[in-house]
């Protein structure tokens, strides 16, 4: 088996027929695998989220990530391109899923695709993944610490998304969740109350709350990363898509 | 958590950014995750220049601390400007 990849720019069509900028790293080795959508953080579209695409590539996924701020901010970089969705009021959930839908249909069509597909999403990207996994057909999602799938929105706050966690018993497949006990959105109380949704009705899961980390501990770049929740973590995320994903 | 606690103000006055100098008209102060400051949360502003499109934008990421003592100094300094100057 290669270990081949092939990363780069491409476009994907997205919510209404948009066409929209998209990271993809795929493997070039022909035999069958899953592929797995990258929902960016909320600080954008940048080097780092590139490099988690790459990371799954390099372990024998095909993955893309779609710039979810290419319609407010196309060519842009992605601090401005995050500075200007984020004076927008972040991305609606309509064209999230959409997107989202848009990225998972390139994944399908890959020669060497498995016709699995999963999603993984950081901060904003965590509720937005858990989001996209009860309105899409998927086959596996990770929520990386993701705020307000519960909890109501702190009053005076400007963003406009509401909590999700009422459509539970539409996910659709398996979620992984990853979460820093040190956190306060979401709080460890908010990440029980998910969990209590997810058994109520009757839904496969997996939660990890990793003590001394708080919220973006994935995030190698920023004075938040803790190594050690961070491996175990990807352990966990290769071992939980290894067996949703498998062919 | 991404906060997007953000106040808008329409300013008048210039910017200096990567491509020089840019006649600046509205302004975003807020309090959410940085791009390259090392903490978790910074109060960011941003100067526009809206006619240029996202990348029409001078920033900064301050900490919460350094925040505050600008915004003392800023009035501090306004305060002491003798009555009259244009």
């Amino acid at each position: 088996m290669s270990d081949a990849l092939l990363a780069g720019t491409i476009r994907i069509t997205g919510l209404g027929g948009d066409e929209i900028e998209a990271y993809s790293a795929r493997a070039l080795d022909e035999a069958p695998r899953g592929g797995v959508v990258v929902i960016h953080h909320m600080p954008g579209y940048d080097p780092q989220t590139k490099e988690i695409a790459r990371n799954f590539a390099y372990h024998g996924y095909n993955a893309v990530v779609p710039n979810l701020y290419w319609r407010e901010a196309p060519g842009a970089s992605p601090d401005d391109a995050a500075a200007t969705a984020r004076a927008n009021g972040g991305v609606p959930d309509e064209r999230l899923v959409g997107d989202v839908a848009g990225a998972a249909e390139y994944l399908k069509g890959l020669s060497n695709s498995n016709g699995k597909v999963g999603v993984i999403g950081y901060c904003s990207g965590g509720r937005q993944s858990f989001l996209a996994a009860v309105s899409l057909k998927l086959d596996a999602a990770v929520d990386c610490y993701g705020a307000f799938i519960v909890g109501e929105i702190p009053a005076g706050m400007p963003l406009k998304v509401t909590p999700i966690v009422d459509k539970t018993p539409n996910l659709s497949c398996p979620l992984l969740g990853l979460f820093g006990e040190d956190d306060s959105y979401p709080s460890p109380a908010q990440v029980a109350e998910l969990e209590e949704a997810l058994k109520t009705n009757g839904k496969t899961y997996e939660f990890h709350s990793y003590p001394g980390a708080g919220h973006s501990f994935f995030s190698v770049n920023r004075p938040a990363y803790r190594p050690e929740a961070a491996n175990d973590g990807w352990e966990k995320i290769f071992a939980f898509y290894g067996e949703y994903l498998a062919s | 958590m991404c906060t997007y606690i953000t106040e808008k103000i329409a300013i008048e006055g210039s910017a200096k950014g990567a491509s020089g100098w840019i006649k600046v008209t509205d302004g975003s102060v807020y309090l959410d995750h940085p791009v390259h400051a090392p903490f978790g949360h910074t109060l960011n502003i941003d100067f526009l220049a809206p006619e240029l499109g996202p990348s029409g934008r001078v920033a900064v990421e301050l900490s919460q601390e350094s925040a505050r003592a600008l915004a003392k100094a800023i009035q501090a300094v306004l305060d002491a400007a003798p009555p009259g100057l244009e």
